[in-house]
C-alpha cells in the first residue's frame, strides 16, 4: 500500500469512528420484531440530517473499503498490485453507486 | 506441540494480537462482501414501500436474524479493532493491548448477543 492509499485509508477509518458509532445505536433503537418500512422511510424521508449522514458514510465507506480489498487482495492472493487495484476500483465505484442509490431510496421525499 | 517445537516464522501466530490483526481483516472482508446486499435491499425503497415490506417481513426468520446479530459483531469487532490501531500509529504505546483485544473481542460478542435478544 502506498502511502496515499495508507492516509485515504486511514482518514476514513477516523470519519466513520463516530458514523459507525451512530449506526449501531440506529440498528439498536430502530430494529425491532415487525419493524415496517412506513416506520423506516417515516423517520429518514426528507430529512437532511440523515442524507448527510448516510451520504457521507457510504462516501467513507466505498473507498476504505476498496482500499482493504485491494491489499487483501494483493497479500493474500497471487494477484498483481496493478490487477488488485483494477479490481479494487471496480469494487469501490460500485459500492459508492449502490450506496448512493440506497440513500436515494430512504431520504428523498 | 510445545512453543519450541513450533517453527519460528510461525510463532506470532499463537499471540493473541496476532490473532485481533487476523480478526480485523477477516471482518473487514465479510462486511465488504456483505455491503453490496445491504445497498440493494435498502434500495428496495425506490420502487415504494411494499417491495421494502417484503424483504422486512423476509427478515424476520430465525436464521436471517442469526446472521444479523452476526453482522452487528463483525461491525463492532471492526470498529473496535480499527479505533485500537488508529491509537496505537497516532498516539505513545501504552500496554496491555492484548488485554485491551480481548476486551474488544468481548463488547463486540456482549454486543451480537444483545442485538438477538433484541430481535427474538
Amino acid at each position: 500500500m502506498n502511502v496515499q492509499l495508507y492516509i485515504w485509508q486511514r482518514a476514513t477509518a477516523v470519519v466513520m469512528v463516530p458514523l459507525v458509532l451512530g449506526h449501531i445505536v440506529v440498528i439498536f433503537y430502530a430494529t425491532r420484531a415487525g419493524m415496517s418500512a412506513a416506520d423506516i422511510l417515516s423517520r429518514t424521508r426528507g430529512s437532511i440530517v440523515w442524507a448527510a449522514f448516510y451520504g457521507i458514510f457510504v462516501a467513507a465507506v466505498a473507498i476504505h473499503a476498496a482500499i482493504g480489498i485491494r491489499n487483501v487482495l494483493h497479500e493474500w492472493l497471487p494477484l498483481g498490485e496493478r490487477r488488485a487495484g483494477r479490481f479494487a476500483l471496480v469494487f469501490g465505484l460500485l459500492l459508492a453507486a449502490l450506496g448512493a442509490r440506497a440513500v436515494a431510496a430512504v431520504v428523498l421525499p | 506441540m510445545s512453543a519450541a517445537h513450533v517453527p519460528y516464522q510461525l510463532r506470532h501466530r499463537g499471540s493473541p494480537l496476532w490473532l485481533a490483526a487476523l480478526v480485523h481483516r477477516l471482518s473487514g472482508v465479510l462486511l465488504a462482501i456483505f455491503l453490496p446486499l445491504h445497498f440493494l435491499a435498502l434500495g428496495l425503497a425506490i420502487d415504494g414501500e411494499a417491495k421494502l415490506d417484503g424483504f422486512l417481513r423476509w427478515s424476520e426468520q430465525p436464521l436471517v436474524k442469526l446472521a444479523e446479530g452476526g453482522l452487528v459483531f463483525l461491525l463492532t469487532v471492526h470498529l473496535l479493532g480499527g479505533l485500537r490501531i488508529l491509537v496505537i500509529e497516532n498516539f505513545p504505546w501504552t500496554g496491555g493491548q492484548k488485554q485491551l483485544a480481548t476486551l474488544a473481542a468481548a463488547v463486540s460478542l456482549l454486543a451480537g448477543l444483545a442485538f438477538l435478544a433484541r430481535v427474538f
